[in-house]
């Protein structure tokens, strides 16, 4: 029998599709004898173009008639009336065949029900190829041949597409499987993305994510990272080109993140953890790839921090006992989100004695102060990451987050005499004009943010530091994930 | 086998533009300062507008709100109206 020219419309009247290698495709083939003697009948065979015989089938050699009616189980059956599917069944099911053909009688000798079998079309080894085949061509990106004798992995170094690590190769089926992590068109544009300011597509963050390593059901975080960095009141722009070592922080809070299996115990900002270590690597592979965003170009960092290759982890916010940083910045509980903050690398605050929370307050607002330079005040926000040990002496005294915060920022203040340029033998500082200034605090409001991660032993916080903040700089962006 | 690939590049066409011609001479011409704030970029560029005043040219100072952000471009239009010649200084 000849194919339709058009796939995507079936034969009106009984369509079933069966394979050869499935045991009850082959019990059904009396009963297919019985609906090709009683109504109009249209069998595809996905593997042996001889099955069953009699009827005749299709072959369905591509699979094109599968995969465009999202045929998941053989055998299935069709009723389609103009074309139209209007009913369906799956697998052997005496009333079920009866009642979707109009056909009584069937498979006498049968039992009364039978499993059936996966369709070709959704075998894990075919479906890749066949997404691309028949649906890759929503891919708006150019195509790239690398040679048989060529690395594909080399090639994407040569060119200036890796952050020095290697890359996953963006292939059309590894991009066709990332974009299915999400419910956006691929010609979506997501953000205009600094310096270059150029569009980026859903299909664009779907390549640098397949590049990070990310999984599928990573794209809607690294989506929202992308949108949530690229505009004016973060200011990715200024980041990138900064001599500072900064780079775009992301923390995510919600239920999501335990779904997609980040890290917020042990060692949630270090390495180890696919989720954590990819989603912030594909931010900064849209940046550098898409923006044009490199170092020693518009990148002008003096040291930059490893952070720069992806900083990204999860709040425990199962277990907090101040809520999160999501929610501070006015996110509901039980939303996933996440807040960007340009920040540097991590610094370790060690007091292993305090047991009391003013304590603690004041030793972790004794490192604070240090935080870029202890004369270096309002300018710089910073992120402080709490794991159980420290949260517990404030919360097992029953502080809140905003009293932790005034509590810290209470042992913040030094006079402007102290800070100026020229005090204790240090040049740097502040203007003379704050020199009779009595009190002075480190942080701006709200810029000193709690999260809380980590493991349960160590009693230890990290401090991560800010760039130029509020309207000069960067100002910290939360958002609810868009999937 | 030969692999495909997707290009993770913008893929964008960059339109190149000519550049006006050197002046032979600042006399007479409106040279544009801008100031992108970062600190003490006012004493570099005081001292060029002194000298670039002596040699006869017209002299008009801009200012970026902030150094970390690129020049808005009300203020980039008005100096490519205002001004024959700009010079941006950086300092710190």
């Amino acid at each position: 029998m000849a194919h339709t020219n058009d796939r995507n419309v079936l034969p009106d009247g009984i369509v079933v599709v069966v394979k050869e290698e499935c045991a009850t495709c082959h019990s059904v083939v009396s009963v297919l004898g019985q609906l090709d003697a009683a109504t109009a009948l249209t069998v595809y065979t996905q593997d042996d173009p001889g099955f069953p015989g009699d009827p005749a089938a299709i072959h369905d050699h591509d699979l094109a008639v599968s995969w465009h009616h999202d045929i998941e189980t053989v055998p299935t059956v069709l009723r389609v009336v103009d074309g139209v599917e209007t009913e369906r069944t799956v697998g052997w099911h005496r009333d079920e065949w009866e009642r979707v053909t109009g056909v009584t009688g069937l498979g006498p000798d049968l039992p009364a029900m039978r499993p059936g079998c996966g369709s070709m079309s959704v075998d894990p080894d075919l479906v890749d190829t066949l997404a691309v085949r028949f649906g890759a061509t929503v891919l708006a990106s150019r195509r790239i041949d690398v040679a048989g004798a060529e690395d594909e992995m080399e090639m994407m170094f040569t060119r200036g597409w890796t952050d020095g690590l290697p890359v996953v190769p963006p292939t059309e089926e590894r991009v066709m499987r990332m974009l299915t992590g999400t419910a956006r068109h691929p010609s979506d544009v997501v953000a205009t993305v600094p310096p270059d300011l150029a569009d980026v597509s859903v299909e664009k963050v779907a390549i640098a994510a397949v590049m990070a390593g990310c999984l599928p059901e990573y794209l809607p975080w690294v989506l929202t990272a992308v949108e949530a960095v690229c505009n004016d009141e973060f200011n990715m722009h200024g980041l990138l080109a900064t001599t500072m070592p900064v780079g775009p922080v992301i923390v995510c809070s919600g239920p999501g993140t335990r779904a997609i299996g980040m890290n917020s115990g042990g060692n949630a900002l270090g390495q180890g953890n696919r989720a954590n270590s990819t989603i912030g690597r594909a931010l900064q592979l849209v940046i550098r790839n898409v923006g044009g965003g490199r170092p020693g170009e518009v990148d002008r960092a003096t040291h930059g921090s490893p952070g720069k290759i992806g900083f990204c982890f999860a709040e425990n916010d199962t277990e907090s006992p101040y809520g999160t940083l999501a929610g501070e910045h006015g996110i509901e509980a039980g939303v996933d989100a996440l807040t960007v903050f340009a920040g540097e690398g991590t610094r370790c605050v060690v007091d292993q004695l305090s047991r009391e929370p003013d304590s603690l307050a004041r030793s972790l607002a004794a490192s604070l102060q240090s935080m870029h330079h202890p004369k270096l005040i309002m300018g710089f926000d910073a992120i402080l990451v709490m794991g159980p040990e420290h949260a517990r002496v404030f919360a097992d005294a029953g502080w809140t987050r905003e009293q932790i915060v005034a509590g810290i920022s209470a042992h913040l203040n030094r006079p402007g005499a102290d800070l100026v340029r020229g005090a204790g033998g240090i040049a740097e500082g502040l203007p003379d004009a704050f020199a009779d200034a009595p009190s002075l605090p480190k942080f701006r409001p709200g810029g000193l943010m709690l999260t809380y991660a980590g493991g349960g032993a160590g009693l230890f916080s990290e401090i991560i530091g800010g760039w130029a903040n509020g309207d000069v700089g960067s100002k910290p962006v939360t958002r609810a994930v868009t999937y | 086998m030969a692999t495909t690939i997707l290009d993770p590049t913008s893929e964008r066409n960059v339109a190149e533009r000519q550049r006006i011609a050197r002046p032979a001479s600042l006399e007479g011409l409106t040279v544009g300062l801008l100031d992108i704030s970062k600190p003490r970029g006012d004493v570099f560029l005081d001292r060029i507008e002194q000298r670039l005043v002596e040699v006869g040219a017209d002299v008009k100072r801009y200012r970026k709100p902030t150094f970390t952000k690129p020049a808005p471009v009300d203020l980039r239009h008005r100096i490519s109206v205002e001004c024959q010649v700009v010079i941006e200084a950086l300092a710190d």
